[in-house]
């Protein structure tokens, strides 16, 4: 069936692949049909996925450096859009955002501006200049560009610390989906994910993780479109959501005016299950200041064009070309979930207040609502509660209480669909949670063995051993962040913008200005990355233990604060040391001419 | 001036006016959010809502393969465009 050239097969590849898997959806769907129980066809579709998941990294093993650290330079423009739009799309993105939308309206939305703004960045000021410097790694740059080994290592500190925020979160994600789909305690969950992350990338490094992720965004974007769709079509809502409900968004309006906003005693509150929140926060009207908007949607993008794990996705296009257009479909395939995600929440919303509708649950009265099937499931789960709070025996919408989550996991069942939806659903957060992780720890593992083991300790290293280190480096952090996710410190989404701020503090200008300011010397960049980092962590410290904050920037933005600090430090300490050699000028002169030969060898 | 600074200068540019499309669409119009949402805009939707749930994506889009042919016109024009077996 497959002759010549796997990368001229791909699109034929990925999609046999993808009619597999959506006859593996139809097989679930019949033997559903057929008394198949629901937990069977959750653990099926966790199971089977991440079985090909395996497949697909154990075919992609490899010896060889570039391919190990930058697939070997060969992914497709429109392929590895896809791998970098799973790479992005997290376990946050997959299962937290639709909920964050539906609890907190415009305000959030933010992130959404802020998560693909961010990549214009990337397109015009980054990816195609690192392409052409034919680095490995984020800190090779780094390293190469302002040269010795205190750059290099200061930017393995800042890469270290985004990353490793965020891949706890990502940890925690599989493990939530692992423990809930196939029935098993959190902390053995954890690590169930986190060997199934491992099986992706051990063995063939950014190679295996770049046709896995390709696999896991297939899965992922059917998983999170079709029950969108369906729920739409099946609530009259429109066959095509995303330009036809207006008028549902205008209801929620009507409903929000008709109900409002009720507060309740802190007493009260006291007995709501811990995460779950009521809806206090109008659905389409403008609920925050231009600042608090712009603020975190500025942080967003800065920090997506810092994060080590989406630049280094660019460094596997065959040209710098390549690299330019690949960040374009990148931004496609992500938006064709982000758009999604504010009709979901939409959808979901109205289905549950509108008295109206069949699923509506508002205006019930209590005995009611705890008589439904799915309520009972989603309160033993601990995502849904009531409770009576002014004693009138019906729902009012101050006493429904959700968990963020459940917008996602719980909706195609309240909208009555399948249990193979619900199936899908959770198999398409398992394949975002994971393909984030694999990237998250391949950038943290690829920095330490590449710039801190080969460049600095063991500069004579051969192939060989520097892959073991590799590996092995690999599942320590691993291990390390499935540790740290067991002890569940905090929430998903939290960790995830934390790790924004902080690469955008200590990396933003640095890799910015490597680039665009030949002035830019090895004193400043040092200055401006470690200065920049310490800002931050201590801008956050200082909030979260009762300091005001100033301009408005909270702990979610202190990234704006830290990269401020960042930038000044690096233009002062940079203009009081001696300019760059001629050789780096020279350098940084080659870097901006798309043609030609890298800057750094094929193998280095 | 030498041909790599004219196509460097060339290239400034087009990145200043990608960045000025980028803060319109990211920053500019969410300054005037509130006064914006009272408008009905496309399919129906307020105006600021559409924006952050698909017009400012969307645009980003779109801005990314303008810039990238854009781009790739001015190494052309400099003869700086790479060769598909490099």
């Amino acid at each position: 069936m497959i002759k010549g050239n796997f990368i001229d097969n791909l699109p034929r590849v990925y999609g046999i692949y993808t009619g597999g898997f959506i006859g593996f959806i139809i097989i679930m769907a019949i033997a559903e049909q057929m008394g198949m129980s629901a937990k069977a066809i959750g653990i099926a579709f966790v199971a089977f996925t991440v079985f090909i998941y395996a497949l697909i990294g154990y075919l992609s093993r490899t010896a060889q450096a570039d391919a190990y650290y930058v697939a070997g330079r060969q992914v497709p423009t429109v392929f590895n859009g896809m791998a970098t739009a799973a790479d992005w799309m997290s376990g946050a993105s997959f299962v937290a955002m639709a909920g964050g939308i539906y609890f907190k309206g415009y305000g959030y939305m933010a992130l959404l501006v802020g998560w693909t703004g961010g990549y214009v960045l990337v397109a015009s000021l980054l990816a195609p200049y690192l392409r052409k410097f034919g680095c490995y790694t984020v800190p090779d740059f780094i390293g190469t560009r302002y040269g010795g080994n205190l750059a290099r290592f200061s930017a393995v500190v800042v890469l270290t610390v985004a990353s490793f925020t965020y891949v706890t979160a990502q940890i925690n994600a599989t493990g939530t989906i692992a423990s809930v789909a196939l029935d098993i305690p959190f902390q053995y969950a954890v690590y169930i994910g986190l060997i199934s992350i491992l099986l992706c990338s051990m063995l063939g490094g950014m190679r295996g993780v770049t046709w896995t992720q390709v696999a896991q965004y297939i899965v992922l974007i059917i998983a999170y479109l079709l029950p969108v769709f369906w729920i739409s079509n099946k609530m009259g809502a429109g066959f095509f959501p995303h330009f036809m409900l207006a008028d549902e968004v205008a209801r929620i309006g009507e409903l929000e005016q008709q109900y409002g906003f009720v507060k309740n005693a802190a007493a009260d509150l006291k007995s709501v299950p811990k995460g779950l929140a009521g809806i206090t926060k109008a659905h389409s009207a403008v609920n925050a200041t231009p600042w608090a908007f712009i603020s975190l949607a500025l942080a967003m993008m800065m920090g997506t064009a810092s994060l080590p794990h989406v630049m280094m996705r660019y460094f596997t296009t065959p040209s710098v070309k390549a690299a330019r257009k690949s960040v374009g479909w990148s931004l496609f395939f992500i938006f064709l979930l982000y758009s999604s995600a504010p009709m979901l929440a939409t959808l979901s919303k109205l289905s549950l207040i509108d008295p109206n509708l069949p699923t509506g649950i508002i205006g019930k009265t209590f005995a009611e609502v705890e008589a439904i099937d799915w309520y009972q499931n989603w309160n033993q789960a601990n995502l849904m509660f009531i409770s009576d709070f002014n004693g009138n025996g019906t729902l009012e919408l101050n006493e429904f209480f959700m968990g963020g989550k459940a917008v996602v996991l719980a909706t195609p069942e309240i909208a009555g669909l399948p249990y193979v939806i619900s199936g899908l659903v959770a198999a398409g957060g398992m394949a975002a949670a994971m393909s984030t992780a694999d990237g998250l720890i391949l950038a943290i593992a690829n920095a330490i063995s590449h710039d801190v083991y080969y460049k600095i300790i063991d500069p004579k290293a051969e192939t060989a051993k520097r892959l073991v280190v590799a590996r092995v480096l690999l599942v320590v952090i691993g291990f390390a962040g499935a540790t740290i996710a067991a002890m569940e410190i905090q929430g998903i989404l939290g960790s995830v913008i934390w790790a924004f701020d902080f690469a955008m503090s200590g990396l933003f200008f640095p890799l910015v200005l490597g680039v665009w300011w030949k002035r830019a010397n090895r004193q400043g960049a040092i200055a401006g990355m470690l200065g920049g980092l310490i800002a931050g962590a201590w801008y956050l410290v200082w909030v979260r233990t009762g300091g005001s904050g100033f301009l408005g920037i909270t702990q979610l933005t202190f990234g704006i604060f830290g990269s401020a600090v960042s930038l000044v430090l690096m233009v002062v300490v940079s203009l009081m040391t001696a300019e760059p050699d001629k050789a780096t000028q020279k350098m940084v002169d080659e870097v901006r001419v798309p043609s030609g030969k890298t800057i750094l060898g094929k193998s280095h | 001036m030498s041909n790599q600074q004219k196509h460097w200068e060339k290239t400034r540019s087009l990145l200043f006016i990608t960045l000025a499309i980028w803060f319109v669409f990211s920053i500019g119009i969410f300054l005037f959010g509130a006064e914006m949402n009272e408008v009905t805009g496309p399919f129906g939707y307020p105006w600021t809502y559409w924006f952050t749930c698909q017009g400012s994506l969307g645009a980003f889009v779109i801005l990314i393969f303008w810039f990238a042919n854009r781009q790739e016109k001015i190494d052309e024009e400099f003869g700086f465009s790479e060769r598909e077996d490099d």
